[in-house]
């Protein structure tokens, strides 16, 4: 955490594909420069030998029977899209040419 | 009758109706009219769906008429936080992204419920994608206090609690993921219980956190919770992560276990930052424990003071994942400001997400960004662990711990949403319980000098839900909080 309570938020927000508005990227900015300081408590702890811990309980290898189940139907799974032709998803054009 | 039904208990309810006083459809309809008189000012529904209910309340006394009910819960109606899916209902997660959206299948605690005859009652409103401590991230509106209109009803399932709290319905389903069952449940005077991660299935619930959120009851009292609880947990194959393990007869256990139990009271829980008032209700409460005979025992969490930074970096983390989904392309608002495929997604999350949602997954995306995952992410997870082995170390000496569920009563509208850190911070007794994956339950344990609701929480073993409610159920039997109600 060599910068701390700083934060390219430009660069970050084009990470998580949001648009911000000029009065958005100063406000969270500075929010985000204050949460930022407050974990940098955790730089105190002694973590030396600690496993990392992702779930509480540890569940591995769930497996279910390769058995076909019922899904939904195709005007079922596109009912809430926007844009939609043919029982499809449209968007806009992804690849020129 | 109609006029006095609304702060009845489920037990209460339970009665009336197997004793013929009551159908399900005069109680439905007297929620739906108790509803009307005081939504306009608490606003904890998103919407209720009357006619639903109503038909759904038919279908059930038609079964009590014939001799077949179903169980417990046949004909009690129960609202869901806008959160939890119901097949062809509305599912808004208080957010502009899903204003218009209708679930096309139902969570695995909705079919449970309905498998148990439950009228679904409404759709709760909470924060925004459940990112909040107040309810007021809500897209739509803010949920107020049923004790006091000016005060928030916390949060993230500030609906589910104030519903309950304001008499519109006597049980709610929430999620809790730093807290958001608990600190709204002390807050509004309700009681509220956040289950052992694994132990309710999170299929059908929109996913913020997906290693701590939890599926969890609200109610006028522990029997009512037990209940509800016994409805929902269990196995799910469609939740990887529900644990296979036997679900106890709760509301049994309730009855039969008395104690006296050896309880822990962490220090690090009772230091700066309590109020003073809720601080002395609590340990009031841990007094009348030692005087039924229970070993009340000093106990030390020293990384709890971690948790809020663990949590925060931890669950905004999963949230940006999470989130991903909600893309503008197959079932969120998609923007209509588009030139290309990329302005979509850009143009779609800056109008559909509400600030707290775009702060945290900002926060997310950046700590787990090249350069800074190991800073962050990876460190907290290590935190995650030390936090964890301190609840081991005390369940060791002690069944269950006594804390308070939040360090102050319910704030006022307002007054922490321009600061996110002061917000994160009335959490920091609830947030460990989800780190940990432990049980958490909070119940009323009295009222302040200015008449508001104070939380006593209770944290168990893993799936130790069984013995927290029968040690809260103790206090509850013993004390008259749970019989005070808000006046509307």
């Amino acid at each position: 955490m060599s910068d701390k309570g700083s934060i390219d938020i430009d660069y970050v927000a084009n990470l998580a594909r949001i648009e911000l508005t000029d009065e958005e990227r100063e406000r969270f900015s500075s929010q985000l420069g204050g949460i930022l300081e407050y974990f940098d408590q955790l730089n105190q702890v002694d973590v030396s030998g600690v496993e990392p811990m992702a779930h509480a309980f540890q569940v591995e290898n769930v497996l279910r029977d390769d058995a076909a189940v019922e899904g939904f139907d195709p005007e079922t799974a596109v009912k809430h899209a926007a844009a939609k032709r043919n029982n499809m998803v449209q968007v806009p054009k992804v690849v020129e040419g | 009758m109609a006029d006095d039904l609304h702060f009845k208990t489920l037990t209460e309810l339970q009665s009336l109706l197997s004793s013929g006083d009551m159908s399900s459809v005069e109680l439905t309809q007297a929620l739906i009219n108790r509803k009307e008189a005081v939504d306009p000012q608490v606003q904890a529904f998103n919407s209720l769906n009357t006619e639903g209910a109503l038909a759904e309340a038919e279908a059930a006394d038609q079964r009590r008429a014939a001799g077949e009910i179903k169980g417990p819960l046949d004909g009690i109606p129960i609202g869901l936080k806008d959160v939890i899916s119901v097949k062809d209902r509305p599912l808004t997660c208080s957010s502009k992204m899903l204003e218009d959206f209708v679930s096309p299948y139902d969570a695995t605690s909705t079919a449970k419920l309905k498998h148990a005859g439950a009228v679904l009652f409404g759709r709760l409103n909470m924060d925004e994608f459940a990112m909040g401590s107040s309810t007021e991230n809500s897209a739509f509106k803010t949920t107020f206090n049923p004790w006091d209109l000016e005060r928030v009803a916390g949060g993230s399932s500030g609906g589910s609690a104030a519903a309950v709290s304001a008499g519109s319905v006597p049980v709610s389903l929430g999620s809790d993921t730093g807290g958001s069952i608990r600190q709204p449940a002390s807050f509004c005077g309700v009681v509220g219980m956040k289950p052992t991660y694994g132990r309710v299935s999170r299929f059908g619930l929109v996913a913020y956190a997906s290693s701590l959120d939890q599926i969890g009851p609200f109610g006028r009292s522990v029997k009512d919770v037990a209940s509800v609880l016994q409805a929902i947990a269990g196995h799910d194959p469609k939740d990887s992560t529900s644990i296979e393990q036997d679900v106890p007869d709760y509301s049994a256990a309730v009855a039969s276990s008395k104690g006296p139990w050896k309880l822990g009271v962490p220090k690090e829980y009772f230091g700066e930052g309590l109020d003073p008032e809720v601080k002395e209700s609590v340990q009031k409460a841990i007094d009348w424990y030692a005087d039924q005979g229970c070993e009340i025992q000093e106990v030390s969490m020293p990384n709890m003071n971690l948790a809020v930074a663990t949590y925060y970096i931890i669950a905004t983390a999963e949230a940006s994942s999470n989130l991903a989904r909600f893309d503008g392309v197959r079932y969120t608002h998609r923007s209509k400001e588009i030139e290309n495929a990329i302005d979509l997604y850009f143009k779609s999350r800056a109008e559909g997400f509400g600030d707290e949602v775009k702060l945290r997954i900002i926060l997310g995306t950046y700590v787990l960004s090249s350069g800074y995952y190991d800073a962050y992410y990876l460190r907290a997870q290590k935190v995650r662990t030390l936090i964890r082995q301190d609840f081991m170390k005390a369940y060791e000496q002690v069944d269950a711990l006594l804390t308070p569920t939040s360090p102050f009563v319910s704030f006022k509208a307002g007054e922490k949403n321009e600061d996110p850190l002061a917000m994160y911070l009335s959490d920091i007794y609830t947030i460990s319980a989800n780190l940990a994956g432990i049980p958490g339950l909070s119940l009323p344990c009295g009222l302040n000098s200015e008449g508001l609701p104070i939380g006593l929480q209770i944290l168990g073993k893993p799936f130790g839900e069984a013995d927290l409610l029968a040690i809260g159920n103790a206090y509850e039997e013993a004390h008259d909080h749970s019989n005070q109600h808000p006046k509307l």
